[in-house]
């Protein structure tokens, strides 16, 4: 008497199925998106070829030469300084929080940091090009000028919106995700460890250097790479910060463009091929993305097994950085 | 005497070289001061947006539309009532569609998928969602309810490019918190003869509402700043409307166009409307908070 009447089980079996639906429903999402895409991205491949179009340096909407190369450039160099000047000021302040600090300052400067994740990048646009850009100009000509012995950063003229510029409101703007999956993976450190490394005598840094950052390295580097990815998507504030300048630059403080602000700059009027030149462009930095959060994933399992002495028991990535992902609101 | 000189001398040598505690200085001091270097934007960005915001701000700043009239300063540009409504109704509707479809996921994930291999791939498929730029989702959008319609712009499309943007924040952080759910909950119910979807609703949802209440609320302030997706999916128009079926200001969309402008008057709009927007978001930001605070789990 204990079995269920079919009746009585139909709610149960509906919202299974019902549940299951919706779960095919966001992979079939993803295809439809990824075929639409490609679709409307073909006559743009067509007429240039897909490595004409990803390498070809030459974006001219006049004369409808459509060559992604200074765009591809633009978001590689933003994106890489980002993660320069983002990453060791992320960890840096995650060290500082979970080890260092005061307990009783903890909670206040966690949160000062995830209030970074809170401001919309438009705004960051804003600021950058009306207060850092301007006021940053002049130290920005002083380096260029003393560093001209360097190609690609030293010489030439500063420009008000350049490469230098973007990367940093990049950076800024990657802070609190990186921020706060180091965070969350260097809380999951043993204090066993530390206790052992501080007992054999070891100081603060060498317990931090022996214990910590082994332990957390891939969770790390998944951080990190989860911010590359938000550094490549990000559009408005680099539109805004960048100067849309189709040529190639070859002066790391000159303006340039990047694949995201292409697309949100020339969509609007964007009529025939270069609409599909810009589509195209949306289908590389789809691609792009995904190849950095494919290689994230891959870094973050190899360095799991690298670290294995020091991280048995270490969550899993993947969790984690759902976990900071939600943490840091973004 | 000489076994004390001994372990004193033993004892030296643990002591630390004075090499080791220079390295163990000068490593806390450069932490400390990447410490500070990543507060500096943040006081930088807070004091400017105060500044230059707060100027802007008038009653009539928030009750009148913007006007096209951009050349004259003063009054006449107007304010951004159009916008906040706009950002309101958009988010709004935004979360109304990707909230169920999220937490449904979820569900489906913790209680029926778990790790089977068809669950794991779709975990792998909403991080992958998680990685795409939000304007090659615009893209999307315009692709299928622009172009494919055959219409135009309107308020409830950037809705949907929006809501594809929440969904994954939705879906993994309603993961995360129904995880948390204690097994023996679900297993004392279902030993006392509830069906699973009795489970579902009457034991699991109610202890893990106010945790996916906090995360519901970080992807609506997230969704709220979001310019890109809106840029071709809603568009810009000055005229405060009602009706998502058509075009729909926002705040994001009217700081960008206002950002390029050359008149000062129309960026001092711009610093105005950016407040306003960052008040709106750290406003959902803090219930957020206050509301995991209460929870008991997590």
């Amino acid at each position: 008497m204990l079995a269920r009447s079919p009746l009585a089980r139909l709610p149960d079996r509906a919202l299974k199925y019902g549940l299951t639906a919706l779960a095919a429903l966001i992979l079939a999402l993803i295809v439809y998106f990824f075929i639409r895409l490609v679709g409307e991205a073909r006559p743009a491949f067509a007429k240039e070829g897909v490595p004409g179009f990803v390498f070809g340096n030459d974006w001219n909407v006049g004369a409808e030469h459509f060559g992604a190369l200074p765009l591809l450039v633009g978001t590689m160099i933003t994106s890489a300084l980002a993660l320069l000047i983002g990453v060791p000021v992320a960890v840096a302040a995650a060290v500082y929080a979970t080890e260092l600090c005061p307990l009783r300052l903890r909670a206040p400067l966690t949160m000062l940091v995830e209030l970074l994740a809170a401001v919309p990048s438009v705004v960051y646009g804003l600021w950058g090009i009306f207060f850092l850009a301007p006021k940053l100009q002049g130290a920005e000509q002083w380096l260029a000028d003393r560093l001209s012995f360097i190609p690609f950063i030293g010489g030439g003229l500063v420009t008000i919106p350049n490469y230098f510029i973007t990367g940093l409101i990049l950076a800024i703007m990657i802070l609190p995700i990186v921020s706060a999956i180091s965070r969350e993976v260097m809380a999951t450190v043993p204090a066993d460890h530390k206790e052992a490394a501080l007992g054999l005598g070891a100081t603060r840094w060498e317990m931090i250097r022996l214990a910590v950052l082994p332990y957390c390295r891939s969770g790390i580097v998944g951080g990190a790479m989860l911010g590359l990815g938000r550094a490549i998507g990000e559009t408005i504030a680099v539109t805004i910060l960048i100067g849309d300048s189709p040529t190639l630059s070859h002066h790391l403080f000159n303006q340039g463009y990047s694949l995201a602000a292409v697309i949100a700059n020339e969509f609007g009027e964007a009529q025939g091929v270069h609409r599909s030149a810009l589509f195209a462009a949306g289908l590389v930095l789809f691609v792009l993305t995904l190849l950095v959060n494919g290689v994230a994933r891959l870094l973050v399992a190899r360095a799991a097994r690298g670290s294995s002495s020091g991280a048995p028991g270490a969550p899993g990535a993947s969790d984690m950085t759902a976990v900071a992902d939600t943490a840091a609101g973004t | 005497m000489s076994a004390h000189g001994a372990s004193a001398d033993r004892l030296a040598r643990f002591a630390l070289s004075p090499a080791r505690k220079r390295k163990d200085r000068l490593a806390q001091g450069l932490i400390l001061a990447g410490t500070a270097i990543a507060l500096v934007p943040l006081v930088l960005i807070i004091y400017y947006l105060l500044h230059k915001g707060l100027g802007a701000w008038s009653s009539s700043f928030f009750t009148t539309d913007p006007t096209g009239n951009t050349f004259f300063g003063g009054s006449s540009i107007g304010g951004i009532k159009s916008a906040i409504l706009g950002t309101i109704e958009i988010v709004a509707l935004a979360s109304a569609i990707s909230v169920p479809i999220g937490i449904g996921v979820a569900i489906w994930l913790v209680e029926y998928g778990r790790s089977s291999w068809f669950a794991n791939t779709v975990r792998f498929f909403v991080d992958v969602l998680t990685g795409v730029p939000s304007i090659v989702f615009g893209l999307f959008v315009y692709i299928v309810l622009v172009v494919g319609t055959g219409s135009t712009y309107a308020g409830y499309k950037g809705s949907i490019a929006l809501a594809l943007l929440m969904l994954p924040v939705v879906i993994r952080s309603a993961e995360v918190i129904l995880l948390l759910v204690p097994a023996a909950l679900r297993e004392s119910a279902l030993a006392l003869g509830a069906p699973r979807w009795r489970v579902i609703f009457n034991i699991v949802l109610p202890t893990a509402l106010p945790g996916m209440v906090t995360g519901v609320l970080l992807a609506v302030a997230r969704a709220a700043g979001e310019t890109a997706p809106l840029l071709f999916t809603a568009a810009a128009t000055l005229k405060t409307s009602f009706d998502l079926g058509g075009f729909m200001n926002s705040l994001p969309v009217q700081i960008y166009k206002d950002v390029t402008s050359p008149t000062t008057a129309v960026v001092n709009r711009a610093w105005g409307a950016a407040l306003t927007l960052v008040v709106m978001i750290l406003l959902l930001n803090l219930i957020a908070r206050l509301i995991a605070r209460r929870s008991r789990l997590a």
